[in-house]
């Protein structure tokens, strides 16, 4: 037997072997180049998401996966995806305990809490890491100080024509309405202006600056706090309860008074 | 030298016998104190809006000492910090240094707010009064329409007014009214012109709604209600039917002294409770509506109560635009022009219309009580229901926000509303108005109810009633129906002792039954 010759046809087991090395390396290549396209794959890995966001997400997996399916993609009909929504809107939607919500209808209204703010906010702070969007620009509880005259005017022009004059707000059609800014707190209301939740226009940050939402900010917490100079101010709904007023205030005290009157005699 | 004798109880004897040597005006004077007026609270309701215009004339006389009606553009640098460096017409200034700067300026405009919705409140009740019991008969057609012409001008003055501080809110209402204007066909584009001099808002017309609100329209109004009230006194005051009362007699007490001094503390209570409204009840805050603008239009904007019927058949109203030879009628025009229009001229009428229906000539100063004419009370009852109808409309915004009801379920629910319920209120209101009747005609003809049944021998039950009168073979009474009020309880004829009288303790012991009364009544 002489040495094998270069010429001499490969095995039969060679050539399997190597076919199969051939296959692994497109099949790692074509694996390689999904998980580098592919941003649910980097996303997927748990390992890769900060603390807050896994405490988020176990939160997430609990309570909102069954409208807004695995990994916020969203259930149709049911829930919207919440990829690229950020978590002022999630921050939002759960601090004022619209989310979770309990039904579907013309709109969702304000109740309880059923995640103290920390959840909240790892909530947020997951919805963020999985598809990114607006996040709230302060940190803290307080927005920075903003100019209330200037914020007042911002918000006669924007906001009043929902909201009413007196931030106690207003009816629109079919059953919606702007809801009263009385509980709001600073980082909804900058979270409402950022997003426009429900019904709401979004104030997106080229066309309200920070600032100025600081301003309008300030402007709605100084009227909250604002004591009526006049006297009880009878829900600051304007002309509406005034007439009430007079009629079951003025008119019977002085229907009563006129019987009193005219039978003494 | 003589002294002078000076007696202190001659003094006004004196003082007033030197007056009528010069002015000879013991006689008028005697027949205008010896004056009588008919004791009934309802006819206190007029005196209620009286005496909010007083209040009015004495409130806005201070106001205009510190308001200017400028739209000269000003930059805020007074005390309400929300507002500083704000631009604003010098209006809106002078209001916000008037409720925040000027001593007692802001109960002072809360007072005149609130005393100008009284005063439009009164007349809508006082004339609700003058409507159901027929007082607009003749020969009083003259001072019902003078009446009517009152609350229009009650309207038109308190909209100027709502005008002038030119804040967010009163821009709005300015901005509406010029939108009704244009919509008049063929002279809305020049009336708004030459009102606004330009396009709306111009630099005018607050100075021109101020001379409106502090001079011309008071002016008028003092003038109607002088004539309205000389009236009620030329031609005697009108009074419910009731025993000794006719037609040729007033029966009541002296205009002098003791009704006077009624007159004066009712005065003191208008002037009391619109103080404390004025103190306790915050209206229209102007600081929180802003400066007007055009772009600025709030949520909730709504006109004071009176107008606010106009607001709501606006709201009502669907949009119908009519374009025909070159001219379109928006849809505002029927709403804001042709129905105060009609709301006008159909009550300045009524009183010939319906002395023409019923072929009646005759003069009356008994008043009708609203049962005895059952179609006139439905009719007041569904007219009534129209304008409440269209003034919740007006606000259906707040109620739908507030009671968490569909906008647009709101504005249908009054679109049918104004259609159906006026009928069924005539068809309620006169259902009612017959029963009453039917009624007081029963205890005429078999007496008050005692609460007494008895058992007679054969084992029937009968219940035991007071005659009011005589009986005839039937046992039935022979009083006749004459629209007076008929007693029916056993204690209107004496049956029990009367009423305790007095407002915080007794001011007499009531007198112990008399034992022979209460067997009499048992026995019938």
């Amino acid at each position: 037997m002489v040495a094998h010759s270069p010429r001499r046809p490969r095995s039969r087991a060679r050539r399997r072997a190597i076919a199969a090395l051939r296959m692994l390396a497109a099949l790692v290549l074509a694996g390689g180049i999904y998980a580098l396209v592919s941003p649910n794959a980097q996303a997927n890995a748990p390992g890769q998401l900060s603390a807050a966001a896994q405490e988020g997400r176990a939160l997430y997996e609990t309570s909102c996966i069954s409208c807004h399916a695995n990994n916020g993609q969203g259930v149709e009909g049911r829930g919207p995806s919440l990829i690229g929504v950020g978590s002022a809107a999630v921050e939002f939607q759960v601090e004022t305990g619209r989310m979770p919500a309990a039904a579907q209808g013309a709109q969702l209204e304000r109740k309880p809490p059923q995640f103290n703010s920390d959840e909240a906010r790892q909530l947020g702070q997951y919805i963020q890491e999985l598809g990114g969007g607006p996040e709230i620009a302060f940190q803290g509880e307080q927005a920075p100080k903003g100019d209330i005259a200037h914020g007042g005017e911002l918000f006669r022009v924007n906001c009043s024509s929902c909201h009413a004059f007196s931030a106690a707000g207003g009816a629109l059609s079919s059953g919606k309405f702007a809801p009263s800014l009385e509980p709001s707190t600073d980082r909804q209301l900058y979270a409402a202006m950022l997003t426009g939740p429900q019904n709401m226009p979004v104030f997106g940050d080229n066309q309200m600056s920070p600032q100025d939402k600081y301003d309008v900010i300030a402007y709605v917490q100084n009227l909250k706090s604002d004591t009526d100079p006049g006297g009880w101010g009878l829900g600051r709904f304007g002309p509406v309860t005034e007439g009430v007023a007079i009629f079951l205030f003025g008119m019977v005290l002085l229907a009563f008074a006129a019987l009193w009157i005219a039978g003494k005699s | 030298m003589k002294k002078r004798k000076f007696d202190v109880k001659q003094l006004p004897a004196a003082t007033a016998g030197a007056i009528d040597d010069r002015y000879k005006v013991a006689t008028p004077l005697r027949s205008f104190l010896n004056k009588v007026f008919p004791d009934h609270w309802t006819f206190l309701l007029g005196e209620i809006a009286l005496f909010a215009f007083i209040i009015l004339l004495l409130t806005g006389t201070f106001l205009a000492l510190f308001f200017e009606p400028s739209m000269q553009e000003v930059t805020y640098q007074g005390s309400y910090l929300p507002l500083r460096d704000v631009h604003m017409s010098r209006a809106y200034e002078t209001s916000l240094e008037l409720s925040f700067d000027v001593r007692g300026g802001l109960i002072m405009r809360q007072m005149h707010h609130w005393a100008a919705l009284l005063f439009m409140a009164a007349i809508v009740v006082h004339m609700a009064r003058v409507f159901f019991t027929g007082a607009f008969r003749k020969p009083r057609e003259l001072n019902w329409i003078i009446g009517l012409l009152l609350f229009w001008l009650g309207f038109l003055e308190g909209f100027a007014g709502y005008s002038l501080p030119d804040d967010a809110l009163s821009g709005t209402g300015l901005r509406i009214a010029s939108a009704i204007v244009l919509s008049i066909p063929l002279v809305g584009s020049w009336v708004s012109t030459s009102l606004f001099s330009g396009e709306f808002p111009g630099e005018i017309i607050l100075e021109r709604f101020y001379i409106l609100h502090v001079f011309l329209l008071p002016l008028v109004l003092l003038t109607l209600i002088t004539v309205h009230v000389g009236l009620v006194i030329v031609q005697k005051h009108s009074q419910f039917p009731g025993p000794g009362r006719t037609n040729h007699n007033v029966v009541g007490e002296r205009w002098f002294p003791r009704y006077v001094l009624k007159q004066g503390g009712f005065f003191m209570l208008v002037f009391g409770v619109l103080a404390l409204m004025g103190g306790l009840f915050q209206i229209n805050p102007i600081w929180l509506f802003g400066p007007y603008e055009a772009a600025v239009v709030s949520s909730g904007s709504q006109p004071d109560w009176y107008v606010m019927f106009l607001d709501g058949s606006t709201r009502l109203m669907p949009a119908w635009e009519i374009r025909a030879f070159g001219y379109t009628i928006p849809a505002i025009f029927w709403p804001t022009v042709v129905l105060p229009g009609l709301l006008t001229v159909f009550p300045m009428f009524y009183p010939f219309i319906e002395a023409r229906l019923r072929k009646d000539k005759g003069f009356h100063n008994l008043l009708e009580r609203p049962r005895d004419v059952p179609e006139r009370t439905g009719l007041g009852a569904a007219g009534i229901t129209f304008y409440l109808v269209l003034t919740f409309s007006g606000g259906n915004d707040i109620i739908a926000d507030k009671f968490q009801i569909s906008l647009n379920a709101m504005t249908w629910a009054g679109r049918i509303g104004l259609l159906v319920l006026p009928p069924l209120a005539y068809y309620v209101a006169r259902r009612i108005c017959l029963g009453l009747q039917q009624h007081d005609r029963e205890v005429l003809a078999h007496g008050v109810e005692t609460g007494i049944i008895r058992l007679l021998p054969d084992g029937r039950f009968i219940e035991v009633h007071q005659p009011l009168a005589p009986v005839d073979e039937h046992g039935h009474g022979e009083l006749p129906y004459v629209g007076a009020p008929v007693p029916k309880k056993m204690n209107r004829l004496g049956a029990l002792p009367p009423a305790v009288r007095g407002f915080f303790k007794p001011i007499e012991e009531p007198a112990p039954p008399k034992p022979k009364d209460r067997e009499k009544i048992e026995t019938h």
